[in-house]
């Protein structure tokens, strides 16, 4: 049912598929159309972290170890929740200088030091061949176990077959051409390939749900349900629930939760795939939990599928490490086994794609470029390289998957999955140091970063390396029982005689002491130097500002046409003047003619080379064409300082223009409102002309005929004169009222605050215009509460109110019958006074405007008497007292005015003294 | 940028409760072989806390948008 040719027709199939998405999202990617600007896409292509050893090595863990396994999830889904801080720094900083690898990563922040990439190189590779050899190895043997569909062969017997059939090297072969094709079909200036980004989160997806799927089989068809497979664990004795039952259960448990924190940051894939491929900063917030929910979900089932293998193959020796594959097997679900083999093989593909591009890139800017380098001095090289880049990283490529093979075929059998993963995370470990201290203690050095790395790959090579090589036969046994030359103080996995922990442990104390101890030692031998100082600010100092920007550390003599040649060779010539163009208009220059040779565009130049051949060839390769003068470390700092202090003084520059505008609003507005007094103040002008032309008018005119006529009679004149005399003294009235009106309003008043009865204060003014009503023939009657009313004012000035608006409510009330009432209420803080009278009321349109100067209630027969000021006037002085003034009036019933006047208290008196004390100061 | 610090410091603030519950003698008083509701405590323990620290982490980065 499921023959060898069904089986490789699949696996091509899914490939294709891969490739489609792959192609199809670098498709969209040209049209600016990325699919995987997305948080949700990233968060999955984190989950590349999950390999074929996650996939069939778990339950293998599993089985030999229950929970034992865990630490290598729990660590990365421990550190996701730091990175914020410290992924978002190295997103930041790669962002910024165009890292590209882990080694240009650490050879940049050293002062980019191409020996140090190369060193970082070497250990990668190293470190992680066999880990592809790990990948090889899984996609081969779940294809031997496979095709051999429904019998389940018991343990894999390799026999030896000649080199060209084996599956693995076929494997190894279509997976470079592959991964040749993701990875290189273009020199991308960052160095980002979206569609193999698109692909291997598919592929987390495929991977996840055959894992699920299988688990999910076993646990609810094979059993009913976890609890159920757990009794029948216990009562078989395969229960090994707790991390104590096994040996050394802690210390595994920590040092393993260590190791794999460390290594899902430091791991070539994962440090390409989190940092390089990083398309925004924002799309970390969710891989801080979607990640670890990967992890979590891909692990539920690893042990209810070990219990219920272990019970399966009870009496047979099939491997643990091919659980997943075999229970479906088993039972004789040719679907499910298909899908747990692609599953497999999707886990096992997306890790070798990604790990080998990451590792080419760096073989090729950190090993090949600076020996290349070396050779055009020289030499001077051809003018176009970039088709060489691409072919160095093709051949790195299909190098390193050989590589895999070969370890594989030699070495591969020795070791159970699990423990090569362990080897390959022990080795990139050693970067942690480096990178991690690098980000936040601007003390490191290149020496000290040097001897770090050094002296813990030793200790890993020593420890971890050579014994695996012994334990396949490659050296002999009693280098690891006895000791070299049975020095039993350097036995490797009992160094200087530290026993009692397993190897892994053994090795990760071991090379984290020196590692560490190496690098703090040879970093504080001596101070930084000018580039260890520049780059330890732009990465220490990563996050204090919004946008870094590059801050060119460059001082020289450049020549712009060089160093764009430069730029063309390496990139293509369309590229980099495509790039220079760009440049030029952020500079918001007409054009590539205009761009002048200084730091910046050094600066530029050299961070474009560094995204194609790495940061430190790149400064090399720049150097070649300019003459760079050395800066002192005090000029440097200098620099760094002003560049700081600028992004501080444009800061500040910001937060004063904001001020400025809101000063330019206030100012329009003030400016609004004095041309809308100044309005006020003409109108009023104008009003107050006319009403003392009016009577002017009158007296000038009766005064000329006195003057042209002495024959007037007497009677006559006595009646002229009379008109001049009331004339005159309306006038004087409306000036002292104009005048008293601007003192109020200018503050110059004069104030005398005591305490007044209104009660007394209404019987005063009843009296003072008793002769009023009389001559217009109106009562008035008073309704007052009994006993004092007291608020606190000026006598005179209220007095002044009462008096006016009686006055003004005789003036209105019928011939015959005139009433005014007067009543005094109390409320809880005020009295409320109110003058009442029966005339013809005000219009509503008039009681708005009642109170403004000279406007005067028209609603009688004839025109009324007075000046118009007079409720200005009373407005004024309530509202200095602190009450309020106001006219109910419903034609034709009348009108009433009423002011309100607080009572006499402690409060009321302070707003009073305040007032008086304000007073002087006004004017 | 104060929103995002905060945001920062809680994560660590996960990062230690992790730390607190899978790496302290904390994690002595469940790693035993004792069983509730027919599952092994140690396996109840340790994917609850992991559970647990997915929730802290998605509602400390993800509830401060709305």
């Amino acid at each position: 049912m499921l023959g060898p040719n069904l089986i490789v027709v699949y696996a091509l199939l899914y490939l294709g598929l891969l490739f489609a998405i792959a192609y199809w999202a670098d498709r969209r990617a040209d049209q600016q159309r990325s699919v995987i600007a997305s948080p949700t896409v990233y968060a999955l292509s984190l989950a590349v972290y999950c390999t074929a050893w996650t996939f069939y090595g778990s339950v293998g863990r599993a089985a030999s170890g229950g929970v034992g396994f865990l630490p290598i999830y729990l660590g990365p889904t421990l550190i996701a929740a730091l990175w914020g801080t410290l992924l978002l720094k190295m997103v930041r900083v790669s962002k910024t200088q165009r890292i590209t690898s882990i080694a240009d990563f650490i050879a940049s922040r050293y002062g980019k030091s191409q020996l140090l990439g190369g060193i970082v190189t070497v250990i990668a590779v190293l470190g992680v061949v066999p880990y592809i050899a790990l990948q090889l190895k899984a996609i081969s043997h779940s294809f031997t176990i496979l095709q051999r569909f429904p019998e389940v062969q018991a343990a894999a017997v390799v026999e030896t077959i000649p080199i060209l059939h084996d599956t693995a090297l076929h494997v190894a072969l279509v997976l470079a051409v592959f991964t040749i094709l993701f990875g290189t079909r273009h020199l991308d200036a960052s160095e980002r390939h979206e569609g193999m980004v698109a692909a291997i989160a598919f592929e987390s997806i495929v991977k996840l749900v055959a894992f699920l799927a299988v688990g999910l089989f076993v646990t609810f068809s094979l059993h009913d349900g976890f609890a159920d497979l757990f009794d029948k664990a216990e009562a078989a004795g395969m229960l090994n629930p707790f991390i104590a039952s096994a040996e050394h259960g802690y210390e595994n448990w920590f040092s393993l939760t260590v190791l794999a924190a460390f290594a899902v940051m430091m791991l070539p894939r994962q440090f390409q795939v989190a940092v390089v491929e990083n398309s925004g900063e924002h799309h970390l917030r969710r891989a801080v939990w979607m990640f670890p929910l990967y992890l979590l979900l891909i692990n539920v089932f690893v042990i209810p599928i070990a219990l219920a293998g272990q019970l399966a193959f009870a009496d047979s020796d099939v491997d643990a490490d091919t659980f997943v594959l075999t229970l479906p097997m088993l039972h004789q679900q040719a679907g499910l086994s298909l899908l747990a083999f692609i599953g497999g093989l999707s886990a096992a593909t997306g890790m070798v794609i990604v790990e080998t591009i990451a590792l080419s890139t760096m073989v090729c800017n950190d090993l090949v470029m600076p020996g290349l380098l070396r050779r055009w001095k020289r030499l001077p090289p051809e003018a176009d390289l970039s088709h060489l880049l691409l072919r160095i990283r093709r051949g790195a490529i299909v190098v390193i998957l050989l590589l895999g093979y070969l370890y594989f075929r030699f070495a591969g059998e020795a070791y159970a999955l699990v423990s090569i993963g362990l080897i390959s995370f022990s080795a990139v470990a050693q970067f942690a140091p480096a990178m991690i201290i690098g980000l936040y203690w601007r003390g490191g050095t290149h020496s000290g970063a040097l001897a770090g790395l050094l002296s813990g790959f030793g200790i890993w090579l020593y420890t971890l390396l050579l014994p695996s090589f012994a334990k396949s036969g490659w050296l002999p046994a009693g280098f690891v029982e006895h000791g070299p030359f049975g020095i039993e103080l350097l036995r490797p996995q009992q160094l200087f005689g530290l026993g009692g922990m397993n190897e892994i442990t053994h090795c990760l104390f071991w090379s984290m002491t020196f590692n560490i101890g190496a690098y703090l030692f040879f970093s504080m031998r001596r101070a930084p130097n000018v580039t260890e100082t520049a780059q330890a600010t732009l990465f220490v100092d990563a996050l204090k500002h919004e946008r870094p920007g590059g801050i060119a550390l460059w001082r020289g003599k450049a020549e712009v046409k060089e160093l764009q040649g430069l730029a063309e060779r390496f990139l293509g010539a369309e590229r980099a003047q495509q790039a220079f163009r760009q440049f030029a208009e952020r500079r918001r220059l007409p054009g590539l003619e205009q761009l002048p040779a200084d730091a910046e565009t050094v600066h530029f130049a050299e961070t474009l080379l560094a995204g194609a051949i790495g940061s430190a060839s790149a400064r090399v390769m720049v150097a070649s064409v300019t003459a760079e003068e050395t800066l002192g470390v005090d000029e440097v700092l200098h620099i760094l300082d002003e560049a700081s202090q600028i992004r501080a003084y444009s800061r500040e520059l910001e937060t004063k223009s904001a001020e400025l505008e809101a000063a330019t609003a206030e100012l329009k507005a003030a400016n609004e409102q004095l041309k809308e007094l100044d309005r006020v103040k003409d109108d009023f002008m104008s009003s107050v002309t006319h009403e003392l032309r009016t009577p002017l008018a009158s007296i000038r005119a009766f005064s000329e005929i006195l003057y042209d006529d002495p024959e007037i009679d007497l009677e006559q004149r006595r009646r002229f004169l009379g008109i001049v005399v009331s004339e005159t003294n309306r006038l004087s009235r409306l000036v002292n009222q104009v005048l008293d009106l601007a003192k109020i309003e200018s503050g110059r008043a004069d104030w005398q605050t005591e305490d007044v009865d209104l009660v007394e204060l209404v019987r005063q003014a009843c009296e003072a215009t008793e002769q009023l009503f009389s001559e217009h023939g109106a009562h008035v009657t008073q309704s007052t509460p009994q006993g004092a009313c007291l608020v606190c004012g000026d006598r005179d000035r209220l007095m002044q109110v009462l008096v006016n608006l009686l006055s003004n409510a005789v003036k209105f009330t019928p011939e015959v019958d005139g009433l005014v009432e007067i009543t005094i209420d109390e409320t809880e803080a005020a009295y409320r006074l109110s003058v009442a009278d029966n005339g013809p009321g005000i219009a509503l349109t008039d009681q708005r405007n009642i109170f403004d100067k000279f406007r005067q209630g028209s609603g009688g027969t004839h025109k009324p008497v007075g000046t118009g000021l007079g409720l200005p006037i009373s407005r004024r002085i309530v509202e200095h007292l602190g009450g309020r003034i106001w006219v109910e009036s419903q034609p034709p019933n009348g009108a009433t005015f009423t002011f309100e006047i607080p009572r006499k208290s402690a409060d009321a008196q302070g707003v009073g003294e305040n007032d008086d004390q304000e007073s002087p100061d006004r004017g | 940028m104060h929103r995002s610090l905060l945001t920062r410091q809680r994560l660590v603030g996960v990062f230690l409760i992790g730390v607190l519950l899978l790496y302290s003698p904390a994690l002595t008083l469940f790693d035993r072989a004792t069983e509730w509701a027919g599952f092994p405590l140690s396996y109840l323990y340790l994917f609850g806390v992991w559970l647990l620290l997915v929730i802290l982490a998605a509602v400390t980065v993800e509830g401060g948008d709305s």
